[in-house]
């Protein structure tokens, strides 16, 4: 394996702009779908026959690979960043939904009716008790979602959307090794990052956690 | 709605047309290539995920290394890791490689999980009937943790089954063979086509996996255990 260095250090304005675009076609999908799939939890823990249709439809999106997703989107959006985004969005669903209701169905009978019997009307119980507690697992399931985002922008340049997917399908053609491993590993540590930041968020939101060790 | 109409319509076109049905690049074919590359990583990953996630939960020693590493694994982008090795020495192994690191996490994780959650008195009994460490964990906690370790296998099978779409890009065919080709020469029908074969696989994967749970998991667990 050799590394061009020079190449890199020529190209780190650009590698540096790929690598902030991928991050936005990335990361907005999973805010949009974490916007979406709070909703959809909660209402799937009011409602239990919605959770199977909820569940299966996620299941059955997760089946569709990226590369098609991106394909059957072409025809609706034309070719711009929604034909990415549009699918990561659905993508992150899949992971996010069955994450909520978990996270929600983990908080105790007791500790509902403690605050019910406090006086919390369902609004006020729901935002002060039970979103809290299920933190850890909605965001266990955000770091999967964002960490598998990540590494599915790449195949939408097939489509012409840019980021480090460019890069390594740039140096696929030019058999040049070096564009290729760059834009891997800048994936890769961007995924991390992601995932160390999101990590450090979950323990900033509920200190409670810490003390039995729960990470 | 009639585009999602006209999508179907030409799809069944597509499917029904005889030219698709024989040749290198008829469906038979592809699809075969596609299982033979999805059956073979997944085999592979189910048995380093399996051993090290029995290894790991049985002895409970290693357990953040193997969820760190695990995540690590999930981080690496499968369509760089398979052009990458693939510009060093053009053969399927890459694209296998990059799928079996794509499978290994979540059965890794979910065998590791399956075995720590086995309560304890389970195991405790299993100890007091004179079992030994092969015995409870093959008696045991393997059976108590079958229904977790199986959803691990299947989120493994379906992300394969999906991902080997991406074989075709460096052209080692399979389905996705056609997804490319009918990007390439802008043919939504046979983009279309493939999509709907890559789908149907995973949904038959879906049911393969439903029915072996069924199958396999003791009746005794099946009323207690999450049903997903």
């Amino acid at each position: 394996m050799d590394i061009d260095w020079g190449w890199i250090g020529e190209h780190t304005d650009s590698l540096g702009e790929h690598a902030v675009l991928h991050l936005r076609l990335a990361l907005l999908p999973v805010l949009f779908g974490l916007l979406i799939s709070l909703p959809v939890g909660v209402l799937c823990r009011r409602w239990g026959w919605l959770y199977l249709p909820a569940l299966t439809l996620s299941n059955v999106l997760y089946a569709i690979p990226s590369l098609a997703l991106f394909m059957l989107f072409i025809d609706y959006t034309g070719l711009n960043p929604a034909t990415v985004m549009i699918p990561l969005t659905l993508y992150s669903l899949s992971v996010l939904v069955p994450n909520v209701v978990d996270g929600l169905a983990s908080v105790s009978e007791p500790v509902r009716q403690a605050a019910t019997a406090m006086g919390f009307g369902p609004l006020r119980r729901l935002l002060q008790v039970e979103l809290p507690i299920a933190v850890p697992i909605v965001i266990a399931g955000t770091r999967v979602a964002a960490v598998s985002s990540i590494s599915l922008v790449a195949v939408g340049q097939l489509i012409g959307q840019g980021g480090l997917g460019e890069d390594i399908i740039r140096g696929y053609q030019l058999q040049f090794q070096t564009q290729i491993v760059a834009a891997t590993v800048l994936i890769i540590l961007l995924a991390l990052v992601t995932d160390a930041i999101l990590v450090t968020v979950q323990r900033l939101l509920t200190p409670w956690a810490r003390a039995r060790g729960a990470s | 709605m009639t585009d999602v109409w006209n999508q179907i319509d030409l799809f069944w076109t597509w499917l029904t047309a005889s030219s698709q049905w024989h040749g290198a690049d008829g469906i038979p074919h592809r699809l075969l290539q596609h299982l033979y590359y999805s059956g073979v990583s997944l085999a592979a990953a189910a048995v380093i995920g399996l051993a090290l996630g029995l290894l790991i939960g049985h002895t409970g020693r290693g357990g953040f290394l193997a969820i760190t590493l695990a995540n690590f694994a999930r981080a690496i982008p499968t369509f760089g890791l398979i052009l990458f090795i693939v510009v060093i020495e053009y053969s399927i192994t890459p694209v296998l490689v990059a799928l079996v690191a794509l499978a290994v996490p979540p059965i890794l994780v979910n065998t590791f999980e399956g075995i720590r959650g086995v309560d304890a008195d389970a195991k405790d009994a299993a100890r007091g009937m004179g079992m030994t460490g092969w015995g409870v964990l093959w008696h045991a906690e393997l059976p108590m943790a079958l229904p977790l370790i199986l959803l691990g296998l299947r989120t493994s099978a379906i992300q394969v089954v999906a991902t080997a779409t991406i074989a075709a890009y460096p052209g080692f065919g399979g389905l996705g063979r056609y997804i490319i080709d009918g990007l390439a020469r802008n043919d939504y029908q046979l983009v279309i086509g493939g999509t709907v074969l890559v789908v149907l696989l995973a949904l038959i994967v879906q049911l393969v996996f439903a029915a072996l749970r069924r199958v396999v998991i003791s009746p005794g667990l099946l009323g207690s255990a999450r049903s997903s």
